[in-house]
């Protein structure tokens, strides 16, 4: 066997049992019967610490040993599981992780986990029984004596076949044979079924034995002692209550494959083939067909609780098996590669239309419609195809939300909303880090430390909240907290040391707000471990802005803080509007348009460029101005109206051209400081169009009129 | 082989009672019922198996459904090895005395 490749089985192995012990450890507190995921931590360690000793990787089998042997105790009800506790669990869960790591990398113990290492096995004695357990001998862990029948020895119950004689054998030898296998706690010899009189046969055997032994032989073992005469003889053979516990164990070991219920007994070691045999025959032979579960359990005293979870282990590996059957694992790449050639498709379906178009052939047309529609509905195959939960995401903040409430010792509950919210895998990849950031500083900024909350009459619990959810066209993520908000009057006069404003400029709360965003920014009081070193929100906006997303900070002093991340649902390929300025052709996010209107009647004030658009008053800006195309207005303008978020605001263009599959591809390095514009595509003609950015070209139009009479920036940088 | 030795109410086994010897024991152990009081010497029993122990037992109630218990003294060690080994001691209500001289009580 290739012992690499064993290794790399083991390393998997691993992760996984570490994968679930966290997840174990970090349900265990909202859990009112956690006697589930304390077995599954222990499992999961006591299954590492085996592997482990395998492979000779003596630090985590002593490491292990440590662990198991405090969750030993808890398993056993000895010690309580407390907010400590668990924490000590994951920070050795940590530590495994990094021991298993280093494997991965080659190194039996890696330079500097060895003091970790020590520092937490330091940790954990006091938790031992006694003082200080000796940790390189490996304990068995003792199953509890249970109050109300307990049975710690193999319960034997046998009647002979009457010819059992006359065969050749004697009862008497197999009970000899059984007292070599272990000590014969109880023996009780019945002989009530011996006829009186004539009727006694006396070379047939009336003999039965009811037998309690002590012994370590395996079911298998002591089946074995009775191989000749169990044909015709009735043997039942009881585990001891520490047998049943361990098929329990050994049941839930077992690889979650499609078995059938007696394989999976037999393989846990609780029956063996004769005695699965023997209960197949008796379902083949009984009218009303009990279940072969319910014959063992009845017929051949297989415990009942080994057989539900032998049930559970088969019902587990069939929803898996189902489960399997549904989901087909593809890589990234060949989805990344349909998606390209979708695109293209799209791009050759669309010059299709237009020759056809220029041809003036209808019944090409019309083919070509019909080749559209399924040309979309591919697209948005697809695309749905890359489209993950971000509830994933959200989970992992579990973890992070703890650890970080715990070291900063504020009590903080997370709540998750819309975590079956999908969007674009590629996406969810860098939203990762932003939203972790965003979080981080949530908790250490945002929320007040106990004694602040208690003072402003809050719970003592702060709550951050995730919420995923869609809007016209993009996803809006929240994390909410319920602290403090942000200080303006800070802010403010943080930025005005910085010159990043006048003194005595008069900003709206949104563009204090913003400047959280600024490079740099940081008005965490005392820098902590967190957050507050420099690098800050700056980061995250810049992620954002690369995903062509948007951050909104909304803020009530004293009552917490909500950022409103808004992204697009995808970023390869969106239905668009195409619209004409001069010659150019630039082409709009179809959903993102409201309506489209002649800017005429609608116009309120040229001056301070906004539209009446039926009583509500909106700002426009004139997209021939803000890329300085050439050329003159022309006689009539038409009016896109587009929403982005809450805020909506009119597009002038010069001509209207309908509807259009868009592909968006990048612009290159050299465009990329070009505002108002987020990517290029390519027409039915073969000419480029330029895709324009609306959640900039909104923000434009607002501060336009947030700031009348100023010059509109030049957008183009590259003219 | 096994033989039947009567002096008085005291029958000796001496030999083997096992499977071979249980249909012919059980012929004879019933023909000297009839001749009450009958006590067994054990004695001289080298071997006892499952079926030599059940014609024991099928006598001992025998003689007690006839009103005329049978006492078994004298065990050799065969029988009581298998005596205890099945924890019958009780049910046949003898007592057990190891040297084999003894007289039956």
């Amino acid at each position: 066997m290739d012992m690499d490749q064993v290794k790399q089985t083991f390393i998997a192995e691993c992760r996984e049992l570490l994968e679930a012990m966290e997840e174990a450890l970090l349900g265990l507190e909202d859990q009112a019967e956690p006697a589930e995921s304390i077995n599954a931590i222990f499992r999961a360690v006591h299954t590492i610490k085996g592997s482990a000793g395998l492979f000779g990787l003596d630090p985590i089998v002593r490491f292990a040993h440590t662990v198991e042997s405090v969750m030993d105790r808890v398993r056993g009800g000895q010690l309580a599981l407390g907010g400590e506790l668990v924490g000590l669990f994951l920070a050795c869960h940590d530590h495994l992780v990094a021991l298993i790591q280093g494997i991965s990398a080659g190194e039996a113990e890696p330079e500097g986990l060895a003091a970790e290492g020590d520092r937490l096995l330091e940790a954990l004695v006091p938790w031992l029984e006694g003082s200080v357990a000796t940790l390189a001998e490996p304990v068995r862990p003792e199953v509890a004596a249970r109050p109300g029948g307990t049975r710690d020895h193999w319960h034997l119950s046998v009647r002979f076949a009457p010819t059992v004689l006359q065969l050749g054998m004697d009862p008497l030898s197999f009970v000899r044979f059984l007292g070599t296998l272990g000590r014969m706690v109880h023996m009780h010899a019945i002989l009530d079924g011996l006829p009186a009189g004539g009727a006694f046969d006396p070379e047939q055997c009336y003999l039965g034995l009811e037998m309690d032994l002590e012994t370590d032989a395996d079911r298998k073992t002591l089946e074995d002692v009775f191989e000749f005469v169990r044909e015709e003889s009735r043997v039942r053979l009881i585990p001891p209550q520490a047998k049943v516990e361990e098929y329990l164990a050994l049941i839930r070991e077992l690889p979650d494959e499609e078995h059938l219920l007696g394989e999976i007994l037999v393989a846990g070691g609780c029956i063996t083939e004769y005695d699965l045999a023997e209960a197949l025959r008796v379902q083949r032979e009984e009218e009303d067909g009990r279940k072969v579960g319910t014959i063992l359990v009845q017929d051949q005293d297989v415990p009942a609780p080994v057989v539900a979870a032998a049930l559970e282990k088969q019902k587990k590996a069939q929803d898996r098996q189902a489960g399997e059957l549904k989901i087909v694992k593809v890589s990234a790449d060949k989805l990344d590669k349909l998606v390209d050639l979708v695109g293209e498709l799209v791009i050759a379906g669309a010059s299709a239309q237009t020759r056809a178009a220029g041809a003036r052939d209808g019944s090409l047309l019309e083919s070509l419609t019909v080749v559209n529609k399924l040309v979309e509905e591919i697209r948005d195959n697809a695309l749905s195809l890359r489209m993950v939960q971000i509830g994933e995401t959200f989970a992992r903040f579990r973890r992070v939300v703890r650890d970080v409430s715990k070291e900063l010792g504020k009590a903080i509950d997370l709540e998750v909303q819309g975590a079956e919210t999908e969007l674009d895998k590629s996406i969810v990849e860098k939203l990762a880090d932003p939203l972790m950031h965003i979080v981080r500083n949530a908790i250490d900024h945002g929320i007040e430390t106990l004694e602040v909350r208690r003072a402003r009459g809050k719970p003592d619990t702060g709550s951050l909240a995730l919420n995923a959810f869609h809007e016209s066209g993009s996803i809006v993520i929240e994390v909410s907290d319920d602290g403090g908000g942000l200080d303006r009057a800070r802010i403010l006069r943080k930025a005005v040391e910085r010159g990043l404003v006048q003194e005595g400029a008069e900003l709206s709360d949104a563009e204090i707000n913003a400047m959280i965003f600024e490079p740099g920014f940081s008005t965490a009081a005392a820098v902590t471990n967190l957050s507050g070193r420099g690098v800050g929100m700056d980061v995250v906006r810049r992620n954002i802005d690369e995903l062509r997303g948007t951050i909104e900070v909304e803020s009530y002093e004293g009552a917490g803080t909500t950022i409103r991340l808004r992204l697009p649902l995808t970023l390869a390929i969106i239905d668009g509007f195409m619209v004409g300025v001069g010659d150019t052709t630039y082409v709009v996010p179809l959903d993102m348009i409201i309506e489209c209107l002649d800017l005429g009647p609608f116009l309120e004030s040229e001056e301070n460029h906004l539209i009446n658009l039926r009583g509500e008053v909106l700002p426009f800006l004139r997209l021939r101005e803000v890329l300085g195309s050439p050329g003159e207005r022309p006689a009539r303008e038409r009016v896109v109206v587009v929403q982005f978020g809450e805020t909506r605001a009119g597009i002038v263009v010069d001509r209207l051209l309908g509807e259009f599959q868009t592909v968006i591809k990048p612009l290159g390095s050299l465009f990329q400081h070009l505002r108002g514009v987020g990517g290029s595509t390519i027409l039915g003609s073969g000419r480029v169009a330029l895709v324009l950015d609306v959640p900039q070209l909104v923000q434009l139009a607002s501060e336009s009129r947030a700031h009348p009479g100023r010059d509109l920036p030049a957008l183009s940088t590259n003219r | 082989m096994l033989t039947f030795i009567r002096s008085g109410p005291v029958l000796k086994l001496e030999g083997e009672l096992t499977i071979f010897e249980a249909g012919e024991a059980r012929a004879r152990l019933r023909e000297e019922l009839h001749q009450a009081p009958l006590e067994l010497d054990l004695s001289g029993v080298t071997e006892v198996d499952t079926a030599g122990i059940q014609v024991l037992l099928w006598l001992k109630r025998e003689g007690k459904a006839a009103g005329t218990p049978v006492p078994f003294g004298n065990h050799s060690p065969a029988v009581v090895e298998v005596l205890d080994l099945l924890h019958l001691t009780g049910a046949f209500g003898d007592t057990l005395v190891i040297a084999p001289t003894s007289h039956p009580s």
